[in-house]
């Protein structure tokens, strides 16, 4: 093996030799090489880019006037949505790249080198959190800037659940894409895994008007607390109880599901 | 023209003092399954280090399934598999093995320079090694002639050429295996010689091993090595010449398709004892239906 290495070192063609390999479940520069490298993709899709940055100000812009004479529920709703479209967006983008990634090859690619598991599923966390910051920042200036969504709380906080929520999508969208064969049913899984969940996050009644047996199931529902974490911020000056509690849960389960995501990643595959 | 160049010998004959080092690939009782097909019975091989192993057969007999065990991807594989010393699959050969799938794993939505600069980050992390990097990414870039699509969106190229791509991430770094799922696929016959130039390059002055596949038999002869697969099993593991020698023929496809004809005839005579029924004749292609359906 040394043998190798020392007389092709001495060939002129040679490239520098690496140093001695590293693999570490989480290494901080592979972590933000994929991050670059996922985000530098997007680059080369500027209408994707235009579509997930512009649809939920487009979105919020309309319900505004839709609720022209009601902006009660404008507020209620819009804060709401805020919340919500973090985290659908970022669930279909996130469930179609890592499928691309799996059915291209370069996965098994990438499995194949010394990359962590850790470092993948961070990396990928990293580059669609900073997406969804921007998306998360502009549509929450403009509901409360431009269309006077009327927030008693800090937009800072609006913010964070709406980060929160974006990862939440991302670690969802990572672990449905490995159930999913094709692009087709990797779309699918948003109306099965978002849609009840959109349902019975108290967006269209409160929970507690529910019949017993959903609001039981809406409170294991993740989408309930990013909810209920928005209205908290609308309705309140301070962080409450409530609100951490709500933060806590989704940041939670949406660290759950990076866990279950970076597991379904096999190194040997059949 | 395509016959084996007697001028890229394997260097490491008589050159190690030191002691022997072990193959760079050691299979015993080899055994894969995949779904319900056993892909691989009971294989016993070694492939030697610093030269061109060629592993050839008809599409769907189990070369990719061999690489995929070799580099660890696969699931299921039984029996004792050695790479470089270590077992197959083990953490430490994951920069020390180079892997081309046979379609092409790059990302279409980057350019070349992006795809490898990505790759090679991961093989060789680091700021401090950034420089050392960008040396390695113009390099692989150069070996595969894509220098002047280096900003290319990989989406873009051509067939031939993403497999080039595919190339040149197997090239980055040092790789001491090489393992090549069908390369040579698709390119004319330009590109085919100057890769295969390249392959005997990178064994001769790199010391590197190579095991590369192909259903061509032409480039059989290329290779300093050849492994001979049918339905799972290994039919011959010798040079190209005692291969030659061995079935008396002029060429490794024809050699190939003897000993195809001769396993086939052996597997036949096993399969259907004498004392049976000329109209139990069918039982072979029973039991052949019988498994692809399942």
């Amino acid at each position: 093996m040394t043998t190798t290495t020392t007389t092709s070192s001495t060939t002129p063609t040679n490239p520098p030799p690496a140093p001695a390999p590293t693999t570490s479940a989480l290494s901080l520069s592979r972590t933000t090489a994929t991050a670059a490298r996922v985000l530098r993709q997007l680059r080369h899709d500027p209408r994707t880019i235009a579509l997930l940055v512009l649809i939920p100000c487009v979105m919020l812009f309309l319900l505004r006037y839709v609720f022209d004479g009601s902006p009660r529920t404008f507020d209620n709703i819009g804060a709401s949505l805020l919340g919500i479209f973090p985290l659908i967006t970022m669930f279909l983008v996130t469930s179609i790249a890592t499928l691309r990634e799996r059915t291209s090859g370069t996965l098994e690619r990438l499995l194949a080198m010394p990359l962590g598991k850790g470092d993948l599923i961070a990396g990928y966390a990293l580059a669609f959190g900073t997406l969804a910051i921007i998306q998360s920042a502009l549509a929450t200036g403009l509901a409360v800037w431009f269309l006077d969504l009327d927030v008693t709380g800090s937009p800072w906080l609006l913010l964070l659940v709406a980060l929160l929520d974006a990862l939440l999508g991302t670690a969802l969208g990572l672990f449905v894409s490995a159930f999913a064969a094709s692009e087709f049913q990797a779309v699918q899984f948003m109306p099965a895994v978002i849609f009840p969940q959109l349902l019975l996050c108290g967006l269209f009644a409160p929970r507690d008007t529910m019949h017993p047996a959903l609001e039981a199931v809406s409170d294991v529902l993740p989408m309930s607390y990013a909810v209920d974490g928005m209205n908290e911020v609308l309705t309140h000056t301070d962080m409450t109880a409530t609100f951490v509690r709500d933060v806590l849960i989704v940041g939670g389960c949406a660290f759950l599901v990076l866990c279950l995501g970076a597991a379904t990643l096999r190194r040997r595959t059949p | 023209m395509m016959n084996f160049n007697p001028d890229s010998r394997p260097p490491d004959e008589g050159a190690t003092q030191a002691p022997p080092a072990p193959p760079a690939v050691r299979a015993e009782n080899l055994t894969v399954v995949r779904g319900p097909r056993t892909v691989l019975r009971t294989l016993d091989f070694t492939v030697p280090r610093g030269q061109i192993t060629g592993l050839l057969g008809p599409s769907g007999c189990g070369k990719s399934t061999l690489m995929r065990s070799i580099v660890g991807t696969q699931d299921k594989v039984t029996g004792t598999l050695d790479v470089l010393g270590r077992p197959a699959g083990h953490p430490a050969l994951r920069t020390r093995i180079g892997y081309v799938t046979q379609a092409p794993s790059v990302y279409d939505d980057l350019t070349i320079r992006q795809n490898l600069d990505y790759f090679a980050a991961i093989l060789d992390p680091g700021r401090a090694a950034a420089d050392r990097r960008h040396e390695n990414v113009t390099r692989a870039i150069a070996d595969v002639d894509l220098t002047t699509h280096a900003d290319a969106l990989a989406g873009n190229l051509s067939g031939g050429q993403r497999n080039r791509v595919s190339l040149a991430v197997a090239l980055l770094g040092t790789p001491e295996l090489l393992v090549l799922d069908e390369p040579t696929v698709g390119l004319d016959p330009v590109l085919r010689r100057d890769l295969w130039n390249l392959f005997h390059d990178i064994a001769a002055t790199r010391g590197a091993t190579l095991l590369i596949s192909s259903h061509v038999m032409d480039e059989a002869e290329r290779c300093h090595r050849l492994l001979l697969m049918r339905e799972g099993e290994i039919l011959a593991d010798a040079t190209p010449e005692a291969l030659r020698t061995r079935t008396g023929t002029d060429t490794v496809e024809s050699a190939f398709l003897h000993l195809v004809d001769a396993a086939t005839e052996a597997a036949r005579t096993k399969e259907t004892p004498t004392e049976k029924t000329p109209t139990k004749e069918s039982p072979t292609k029973e039991s052949r239906t019988k498994e692809a359906t399942r």
